[in-house]
């Protein structure tokens, strides 16, 4: 389906990637924003606050994080798209709700816009810092989805499609941005309604009594349903069976997360969102997300001044981590080079996947990005 | 011939038997509330329970309507998104004075405050009975918990004065031996457009009757009929509760603010005209 034109500000503008991401959540028929200011995030719902009004959406300023992020719950449920907007600490302040999400299988959306930390850290500066927590910060097992943008027309188009994976995969997605492309002032250039592709929620059709709000369809994901329907289905973050009730047994576990995990660990290949650059024949390949991919793209070009043969990865979708795409990438490399302004989180993950191919860290604690330079040094000590 | 018993209808009877203890007063509340339901003429498909954690957490999981068992404490900021997205539904947070006073405190005043309409029914048992009877918000001065082996020697809320001063429209308060008045109140607090609050106190036999030696619930209902004096309008700063003295019950506030929902359309209406869009399912 196609996207509402009352959502779509179609046309060239010039914005920043905090705004670009308001656009993009309107684009993609979020109709409910439930927030808490802290900076860098704060211009997403202040955008919001102002052109919600106009298009039927509701926004809510709640009392913290803990409240904004299981308020796009309820909202879900009540039939709307949902939203929360955070940075670093009220990212932590949301993890129970993250793993609540995953458990009732509640499509929504959670944008947070990277800050140094840990704790009040570097609260109007960048970093890329929240990778890990990302993926590990609720409690449990469970498998996310996380995309990366690394540029206010990424911001839109990305904010798009985390709400379109959050409803094929009944799954909050994640759009893990940083206080640069947050920030960043460029073009942003928005398509017409009907060139924006929406996925539709499951919506059950199913008979009244007969309705299981957590049975899998083929694809492991269950349809759903909204409160005040009728079909009268019950809840609940317990683990729990394909009626909702709680079954809280050995076999229950390991059938709902097996699925739970199963639904996206198995469609890791459809997910995979890369943009590879003259990756074949590489000696070196500079992995990188976000706003890093912008300042390892002139350390690549500098390299291949030289006339060295240096390829790159960006990731788009950052969980599930394209394991498939490393793997067979150090089979043919000498070293895989990973800048990121934290202290070297996904850099595990591309030495998990390297099979013994040299990996080389380039990490940076924050508060700005690289210096190219320090990266053009790290691929030329690695090819050494 | 089968009679049908009059709840069983709003009762998920394929959940039974409950988890509940012998003697825990939270079935009586939702045989009360059953039956409010019923003489309230709310549809049962436009009514929604929210639950958050612990005994009383788990009431949403028993009713026969859309569900939902939340997270612990936050149950009401649930609510409060599944309100603002289906406007036509009636929307209950039912749960346990731990979970709604104590981690829940913030967004019970803020929902309060804002005027969101929505009933919050408080089961208060004056301990956390899931986790094993430790210290509540409302736990009285003296009482034995789990976490106060010597005795409590905190300052408790008194939840009428606390939900009337941040805004409640409707507050009331009765325990589980006032069946009657209990299901009346509910009633008016389901009609009630706006934040409705009722607290009513519940026996907590195996764990907070056990440790202050009031005895089985039954003595912790004789407690009640023995303590309780009916004061409709009363004070709500005179309704503190202690281990001995009376235990005021009765409706204490019923009054008009305007909602929250109420005061976002008309503010949007009156500043935007024809370019405000009301939200729409």
């Amino acid at each position: 389906m196609h996207a509402d034109p009352a959502g779509v500000l179609t046309g060239a503008h010039f914005i920043d990637g905090d705004h670009a991401c308001c656009e993009g959540a309107l684009a993609a028929e979020c109709r409910f924003v439930a927030g808490y200011p802290i900076t860098p995030s704060t211009e997403v719902v202040e955008r919001i606050a102002l052109r919600f009004p106009e298009v039927g959406g509701v926004f809510i300023q709640m009392e913290d994080e803990l409240a904004s992020s299981i308020a796009i719950a309820g909202a879900v449920w009540g039939g709307k798209r949902a939203m929360t907007v955070t940075s670093g600490p009220g990212f932590s302040l949301m993890m129970e709700h993250l793993g609540f999400a995953v458990m009732t299988e509640t499509p929504c959306v959670f944008v947070n816009v990277q800050r140094g930390g840990p704790s009040t850290g570097l609260p109007t500066l960048p970093a890329q810092a929240d990778m890990m927590q990302a993926r590990w910060g609720s409690h449990g097992d469970y498998e996310i989805i996380a995309v990366s943008p690394n540029s206010p027309q990424e911001c839109f188009d990305l904010t798009i499609k985390a709400f379109n994976l959050a409803e094929q995969y009944r799954t909050p997605a994640l759009v893990m941005m940083d206080e640069c492309v947050g920030h960043m002032m460029e073009r942003v250039v928005i398509p017409k309604p009907e060139e924006i592709e929406i996925y539709p929620r499951r919506w059950t059709n199913a008979p009244l009594d007969e309705y299981l709000p957590f049975a899998p369809e083929q694809d492991m994901v269950p349809a759903m349903a909204r409160a005040g329907q009728g079909y009268r289905f019950h809840m609940t973050g317990l683990t729990h069976n394909e009626k909702g009730y709680p079954d809280m047994t050995v076999a229950g576990q390991a059938r709902l997360l097996g699925r739970l995990v199963d639904k996206i660990k198995k469609n890791a290949l459809a997910l995979t969102d890369v943009v590879a650059d003259q990756v074949e024949g590489a000696e070196a390949v500079v992995i990188s997300y976000g706003i890093t991919s912008r300042v390892a793209q002139k350390a690549v070009m500098a390299m291949r001044a030289k006339g060295r043969r240096i390829g790159s990865l960006r990731l788009r979708t950052v969980w599930p981590f394209p394991e498939h795409v490393i793997r067979d990438l150090a089979k043919t490399v000498k070293a895989l080079v990973v800048p990121e302004l934290n202290l070297g989180q996904m850099v595990r993950e591309v030495e998990r996947c390297a099979q013994g191919t040299r990996v080389v860290s380039v990490p940076h604690a924050g508060g700005t990005v690289h210096d190219p330079a320090v990266i053009v040094q790290a691929i030329t000590e690695a090819l050494r | 011939m089968s009679i049908e018993n009059p709840v069983e209808r709003y009762l998920r009877i394929d959940r039974m038997p409950h988890i509940w203890c012998p003697g825990c007063g939270i079935g009586t509340t939702v045989n009360c509330f059953t039956r409010a339901i019923d003489e309230s003429g709310i549809p049962m498909d436009r009514l929604a329970v929210v639950s958050g954690i612990g005994c009383t957490g788990r009431v949403a999981g028993y009713m026969h309507v859309d569900s939902f068992h939340t997270t612990h404490g936050r149950a009401i900021p649930f609510a409060t998104g599944l309100k603002l997205a289906a406007p036509d539904m009636k929307v209950v947070v039912y749960s346990g004075d731990g979970d709604l006073f104590a981690i829940g405190g913030n967004h019970f005043i803020h929902a309060a405050r804002r005027n969101l309409d929505m009933t919050v029914i408080c089961v208060n048992n004056l301990t956390y009975g899931m986790t094993g009877g430790q210290l509540t918000p409302t736990t009285p001065e003296e009482a034995i918990a789990s976490t106060t082996p010597y005795g409590n020697y905190e300052h408790p809320f008194n939840l009428p004065y606390l939900a009337e001063s941040c805004g409640a429209v409707y507050v009331a308060r009765w325990t589980t031996y006032h069946v009657t008045q209990m299901k009346k109140s509910m009633k008016e607090a389901l009609q009630k457009k706006g934040f409705s609050f009722v607290e009513i106190l519940s026996p907590c036999p195996t764990l907070y009757g056990r440790r202050n030696r009031i005895g089985d619930s039954l003595d912790e209902m004789k407690t009640y009929k023995e303590r309780s004096q009916i004061k409709n309008g009363a004070d709500t700063k005179d309704v503190d509760i202690g281990m001995a003295g009376p235990i005021v019950v009765g409706k204490f506030v019923d009054r008009e603010r305007t909602t929250y929902q109420d005061a976002m359309e008309a503010f949007y209406a009156r500043k935007l005209g024809d370019r405000y869009a009301r939200a729409s399912r």
